[in-house]
């Protein structure tokens, strides 16, 4: 008899839906500048709608999409290389897929509704997509795979927590791999860094750069953050010069300048290059990231460090870094988020990533002026890409946010 | 001697050793990097025949620029042509700064807003355009404008401002009397920014209706308003047939227009992130305290909320404009003659690399250095007071 009001108490508080004419009343039509505003705002809408619509129909020529889907995905690399590009799809389809499940080993679920609603528009996208039946089938294999490989590594992770240490170092391993697949080289054919291009140039440029950029970042906010002035100044300068200059200025920098402060002999291609220039732009920002995580975390910590007998490289090592890398999590995705974003700025320099290449497919005089045709295309690419990784940044800042539960 | 003995810690163990020693290390290495690329560079440059110099800044440009605000013609020396560009990257600076401002705040605040709908567009403009790269909505935005019809053709907005492929051409403030009218603007604006602040703290500190200063305020609003309509001497362009061109007014050329609004609309949707989160980080007790007093909602968003927000919102409000003052080096993108762009057009005609570069970093250093003290400055005027 007592457990009756128990079991009440422990229901949360009933939500008191509103009806569809109540809410409308509430959100649009609340005062006359209310319902003013909500009527213009939808005129304008419709308006906009309206003519996207009737340009996206009759105005626009979408043949220049699926005419060079290949260069905006790969560039010009050569079509009896392909096979190589696939397996790269594949391998990198079987970790996410690993990293996934072994992610997901402690939920409910595999997939909640949002993921499997997502899975189920890429499918249906591999499916439409306007290659030859072979390669959609290859797709949506791959697809399978990924959610094959989840379903394995949500079962074996259960029993062995330990192949999650395994999964970081798969990753760098799978990144040389690709390097060296895409490059050729050691009993491959070599495909030339001027044949490398379009979505698959850009996302190799960023993945490198900020992993490049990762380590030296760390050390300059070290450095910034020492005791030792000759360090600490060094360290101010190199981020604050940086940081006062355009990214183009010291893609310039990297493209013109660099040859000629190294020997005659010393000659890196462009895409090398491009990618010092970008490290080293980006290891600024990282580092002040970094920075702001090394202020956040409190003086007691180092003291307490010291007082258990701790030196110096121990206590920044156990102690305040992985505190500090924690915090800054978050500011360093949004750091890759926009260093994803900055390697547009190579076209300026002339190299062919996304941008790049649709700017070199639209001076080809059959697609002349196919401007925003191409741009919305290439746009919706970079979109997708990005609110991906933001919100996965979200949710990995909501994981690891385990202070305050 | 005991004494002695315990003070001597080996040296390897000794930390003030390892501070020196380490930062000797350090400057050893960048020193003799430095010397390295330095002598790589002297060599390189003996090579191919150069020396270093800035004396081809007095040879002649011999290129022509779109947009410029002082007089410029190709057989002007290099100095006079990076001086163009300049005033060209501090024009859209300026104004880009400006507008992004007022849109970013706008945009801001419309997320806090009772209309369903005007959240949600706030929400999803910030959302696409934070997640596409500048560069290409820049060149998205050229494409828009390069479809523009011919001057023959233009769209015409309430036929005064004209939309072609040739330029925007909108109605501009001429002569001598458009010069005074826009002296007695500013003067308005000051006196009524004074008049306003006075009304407040009279209202405010001493409990009094405010009403004189009200009166004040809306004859000034007349004079401001008289101006405005007649006083300027506003020029509207009018399109002439037999030219086939449109004479008067303000001509913006396309380039200039498109590296403004991409700026503008890019780094507004910043912006309005950060107003978003400086109004949020207001206690909600701030809210239901002014609300409690009897203060209006324009009210207690102006004299309570904002200025508790503006604290948070200053310093990334800074990092905004130097992005903005950086991006604007974009221009290069879109054919918009900045100093960036100039400077690559002279470093590919005279191949000078070292003079153009230390030109092109000390312009953008000092110009966000300029842009960092003034947003120092405000900073100090709002921050806290603490007695």
């Amino acid at each position: 008899m007592t457990s009756a009001p128990s079991t009440l108490s422990n229901q949360p508080p009933e939500i008191i839906g509103l009806t569809a004419k109540e809410w409308l009343q509430k959100n649009l039509f609340n005062s006359w500048y209310n319902t003013l505003l909500t009527l213009g705002i939808s005129a304008l809408l419709l308006f906009m709608l309206k003519r996207l619509i009737s340009w996206a129909f009759t105005v626009a020529k979408w043949d220049v999409i699926p005419a060079n889907l290949p260069l905006f995905f790969v560039g010009r690399f050569p079509i009896d290389q392909y096979w190589r590009l696939w397996v790269i799809l594949g391998m990198i389809a079987i970790l996410s897929g690993m990293t996934w499940g072994f992610l997901a080993r402690n939920s409910r679920t595999l997939f909640d509704k949002k993921a499997v609603i997502s899975l189920g528009c890429v499918g249906i996208l591999a499916f439409i997509t306007p290659i030859p039946i072979v390669f959609r089938f290859l797709l949506v294999g791959i697809l399978l795979l990924f959610v094959a490989e989840a379903w394995g590594a949500k079962i074996v992770g259960n029993y062995q927590p330990l192949i999650g240490k395994w999964l970081p170092f798969s990753w760098f391993l799978l990144l040389i791999i690709c390097v060296w697949l895409i490059g050729g080289g050691l009993g491959l054919k070599v495909v030339q860094t001027n044949l490398w291009g379009g979505l698959m140039l850009t996302l190799l440029m960023s993945i490198i750069s900020i992993l490049l950029s990762f380590p030296i970042g760390l050390i300059l906010a070290l450095a910034r953050q020492s005791s030792l002035p000759i360090i600490r100044i060094l360290s101010t300068i190199y981020i604050e010069i940086i940081r006062g200059l355009p990214l183009i200025t010291i893609l310039f920098m990297g493209q013109v300048l660099l040859p000629l402060f190294l020997p005659d002999q010393v000659r890196p291609d462009r895409v090398l290059r491009a990618i010092i220039g970008l490290t080293m732009f980006s290891a600024a920002y990282l580092a002040e990231n970094i920075r702001g995580g090394l202020q956040a975390i409190p003086r007691g910590q180092t003291e307490a460090a010291k007082a258990l007998g701790l030196n110096t490289p121990l206590t920044i090592g156990l102690i305040i870094l992985p505190q500090a890398l924690k915090i800054s999590i978050p500011a360093i995705v949004g750091q890759f988020i926009s260093l994803f974003q900055d390697t547009t700025l190579l076209a300026i320099v002339g190299l062919v990533e996304l941008l790049g290449i649709s700017r070199s497919i639209l001076a080809n005089p059959k697609f002349l002026g196919r401007y925003l045709e191409v741009y919305l295309f290439i746009g919706i690419l970079y979109w997708i890409f990005c609110y991906g990784m933001s919100v996965a940044s979200r949710k990995l800042e909501k994981q690891l946010n385990t202070e305050h539960k | 001697m005991v004494n002695n003995r315990k003070q001597n810690i080996p040296l390897l163990r000794d930390d003030r050793f390892w501070r020196i020693a380490l930062q000797v290390l350090v400057i050893v290495i960048v020193v003799s990097l430095f010397a390295l690329l330095g002598g790589n560079l002297t060599q390189n440059l003996r090579q191919t025949g150069r020396n270093f110099g800035f004396d081809f800044l007095n040879t002649s440009a011999g290129f022509n620029i779109l947009d410029s605000l002082i007089p410029y013609n190709p057989t002007d020396p290099y100095s006079r042509v990076l001086l163009a560009g300049l005033l060209n990257s501090l024009r859209v600076m300026f104004f880009g700064i400006i507008l992004t401002t007022l849109l970013g705040i706008a945009v801001g605040i419309a997320r806090f807003s009772h209309n369903w709908l005007l959240r949600q567009l706030s929400f999803i403009y910030v959302e696409i355009v934070r997640n596409t790269p500048l560069l290409l909505q820049l060149v998205f935005w050229y494409g828009v404008f390069v479809q523009l019809p011919p001057v023959k053709e233009s769209l015409r907005v309430l036929n005064s401002i004209f939309l072609s492929k040739q330029g925007i051409f909108m109605p501009w403030p001429s002569g001598i009397q458009g010069i005074i009218g826009l002296g007695v603007l500013v003067i308005c604006a000051i006196a009524a920014f004074i008049v306003d602040k006075k009304r407040t703290r009279v209202i405010v500190e001493q409990g009094e209706s405010g009403q004189s200063q009200f009166i004040i305020l809306a004859i000034i609003g007349v004079i401001a308003l008289l101006t405005l309509t007649v006083g300027l001497n506003w020029q509207s362009p009018i399109f002439n047939p037999t030219t086939n061109n449109i004479e008067g007014g303000l001509r913006l050329t396309i380039e200039f227009t498109t590296l403004l609004v991409g700026l503008v609309v890019y780094t507004a949707a910043y912006i309005a992130e950060i107003v978003r989160a400086g109004i949020q980080s207001v206690p909600k007790g701030q809210w239901e305290a002014a609300r409690s007093l009897g203060l209006k909602s324009s009210l207690v968003m102006q004299l309570v909320v904002f200025p508790q927000a503006l604290r948070v919102i200053i310093p990334p409000l800074n990092s905004q404009y130097l992005n903005l003052a950086k991006n604007s080096s974009l221009a290069i993108a879109v054919a918009y003659a900045d100093v960036y762009n100039v400077a690559n057009t002279t470093f590919n005609q005279t191949g000078r690399a070292i003079e153009v570069m230390l030109i092109i970093m000390g312009t953008y250093l000092s110009i966000n250095l300029l842009i960092s003290l003034g947003m120092n400055q405000l900073n100090r005027t709002v921050k806290l007071r603490e007695q």
